[in-house]
């Protein structure tokens, strides 16, 4: 089930540091929503936030709003854990759990929430590894440890991990940045038959990817280097891409800067 | 020296003189430095061996104590010792791990940057530095003037918790430490709590190294003789009693035995000693390597 985010008025800050000024946006459920926008403008810190990752970091707090089909995620009695349970995300390197083997990589999330039932977690590592893409290449080496595939199925494999745990929406940090072609390929194709099921949200510095993989684009800027980064535009992908309202999309977007 | 430029012929000429000279005499000097320092190991090993070999091939050794035995008289075996020491050591062990492991988890985990980190961590730097003989000295104190207990095997592995807990917590850290912080944030991204993410993620990973660390503080304690020396009393014959005042322990059976004559037969013994002990060490560092082996996954 696929969850419509809104964000309003949100401010970040890290410690002293006021990191993200007043975005406001809405992601519609099963679409695909790409940010863009020069390094520092803040684009992953925005992301982290949806599923309240920003916290991990001491100092990180943010003003404003930001809801998962009306529900505040940051109000009183709102546990992270919880949000995150049904926010997943995927990072910009590949970070399997070296401890664990594909299986037990897979079947993690489901594992340390309490899932025991053996049959219950071969069917999800099946199913999330089929819909990652990767069955075919790991079935037959299941036991052996994650991190012994190549970074793409790394990626893939951590990718069947999130959304083994079937959330409702799939955060992606530059999901493609560590990989080469044929597997950024492969985890592209991976994100057209993800929001079939889930609500995708993903930061790239790649604009050729945003404009095939995304439906909605926003463009993020900061006026300088220590000053917030600010939500410029945001709107369908063709729009950004062909016709921006804003200059400073258009000057992004056609290489003339960042 | 002057860059080459495309008009100039390229020269892959072998270095100077000189160059050759300084870089074999670095050599040598690199050389001669490693052996020196293998030279005393070596030594150590080689008489170990030779002198104590004989007595470790007779089930006498490995099954019997030292009762009734005089230094005059040959056989018995150091059976006793070998329940002590393992024994004082696991005592000690039981306690230092959880303690360091826990200890070390939340340094690095939950109390990182904040005050009382930074004094807990300051306290571990200085009980590392505590001499042996000071922490037995302190046990005798606490227990037996203050409390009035009496010399026991047990306040021995106590004065050796004091000396394994700092190795345990530090070697504990270390590891925890090169434990990436994207594996933290993977697990959190699933939903799982810090607790649980710790346990079964990070733990783990880290898993090898802690096993190290804690047969390296075991391998420290093993042959630690002041506080066996201040706290118990050598037995030569058996006992499994940690809280009865005797109990044989190779470091003291060793002492017990250095001032014999070469042509006793106790001498021959306390080199025996010494290579049993020596073995005992060595088996716990190969224990370690083999379960970091098999903790590790095959990656293909």
């Amino acid at each position: 089930m696929a969850r419509r985010i809104d964000v309003k008025n949100l401010d970040i800050y890290y410690g002293g540091f006021h990191a993200v000024e007043d975005v406001s946006m809405t992601v519609e459920p099963r679409t695909v929503t790409a940010f863009i926008g020069p390094s520092g403008c803040g684009k992953s810190t925005l992301l982290r936030t949806l599923n309240r990752m920003h916290e991990v970091i001491p100092g990180a707090h943010v003003k404003g709003n930001v809801q998962l089909d009306g529900t505040d995620l940051y109000g009183q009695g709102v546990d992270p854990v919880a949000v995150r349970r049904v926010v997943g995300m995927v990072f910009q390197r590949p970070n399997p759990f070296p401890s664990m083997s594909i299986f037990d990589n897979v079947a993690s999330g489901l594992r340390l929430n309490g899932v025991k039932n053996k049959g219950v977690l071969t069917d999800a590592v099946e199913r999330s590894l089929m819909a990652a893409n990767l069955w075919i290449e790991v079935k037959d080496r299941l036991g052996k440890a994650g991190i012994g595939l190549s970074g793409g199925q790394q990626q893939r494999l951590c990718i069947a991990r999130a959304i083994a745990v079937e959330p409702q929406v799939l955060l992606m940090d530059e999901p493609c940045s560590a990989l080469d072609p044929i597997s950024t390929l492969a985890i592209e194709d991976l994100i057209g038959e993800l929001k079939e099921k889930y609500t995708v949200v993903i930061v790239t510095h790649n604009m050729q990817q945003a404009a095939r993989v995304s439906d909605q684009t926003a463009f993020f800027n900061l006026a300088a280097q220590g000053k917030p980064g600010k939500l410029i535009e945001i709107g369908p992908t063709e729009k950004i891409f062909s016709n921006p309202d804003q200059q400073a999309t258009e000057d992004y977007i056609t290489g003339r800067f960042g | 020296m002057s860059a080459s430029t495309a008009d100039t012929p390229l020269a892959f000429r072998r270095p100077s003189g000189v160059r050759t000279i300084k870089n074999s005499l670095a050599t040598i000097f690199v050389t001669v430095a490693t052996l020196i320092t293998i030279i005393p190991l070596a030594w150590v090993l080689t008489t170990v061996i030779i002198k104590g070999y004989r007595l470790l091939l007779s089930s006498t050794w490995w099954l019997e104590s030292q009762r009734g035995i005089t230094p005059r008289r040959e056989g018995g075996g150091a059976y006793h010792a070998i329940v002590g020491t393992v024994e004082m050591a696991l005592i000690c062990a039981a306690i230092a791990v959880p303690l360091g492991v826990l200890g070390a988890i939340f340094l690095i985990e939950y109390g990182r940057g904040t005050k009382i980190a930074r004094g807990v961590s300051f306290m571990v730097d200085i009980l590392s530095g505590i001499p042996s003989i000071v922490a037995a000295l302190f046990i005798y104190a606490l227990f037996i003037t203050i409390f009035g207990l009496g010399r026991s095997a047990i306040a021995v592995s106590c004065a050796l918790v004091l000396l394994m807990l700092p190795v345990v917590l530090r070697s504990t850290e270390e590891m925890l430490k090169l434990v990436p912080d994207s594996l933290r944030e993977a697990s959190y991204a699933l939903g799982v709590s810090k607790w649980k993410t710790i346990v079964k993620v990070v733990v783990p990973t880290a898993f090898g190294g802690i096993v190290t660390g804690v047969m390296l503080g075991l391998a420290r304690v093993m042959g630690e003789t002041a506080p066996l020396l201040i706290l118990v009393s050598y037995a030569v014959g058996i006992n499994f009693s940690p809280t009865t005042d005797t109990m044989g322990a190779l470091p003291t059976m060793i002492n017990a035995g250095r001032d014999q004559p070469p042509q006793m037969p106790g001498y021959e013994r306390v080199w025996a000693a010494a290579l049993t002990l020596i073995m005992i060490v060595m088996l716990l560092n190969v224990l370690a390597r083999l379960i970091a082996r098999f903790t590790t996954l095959k990656e293909k």
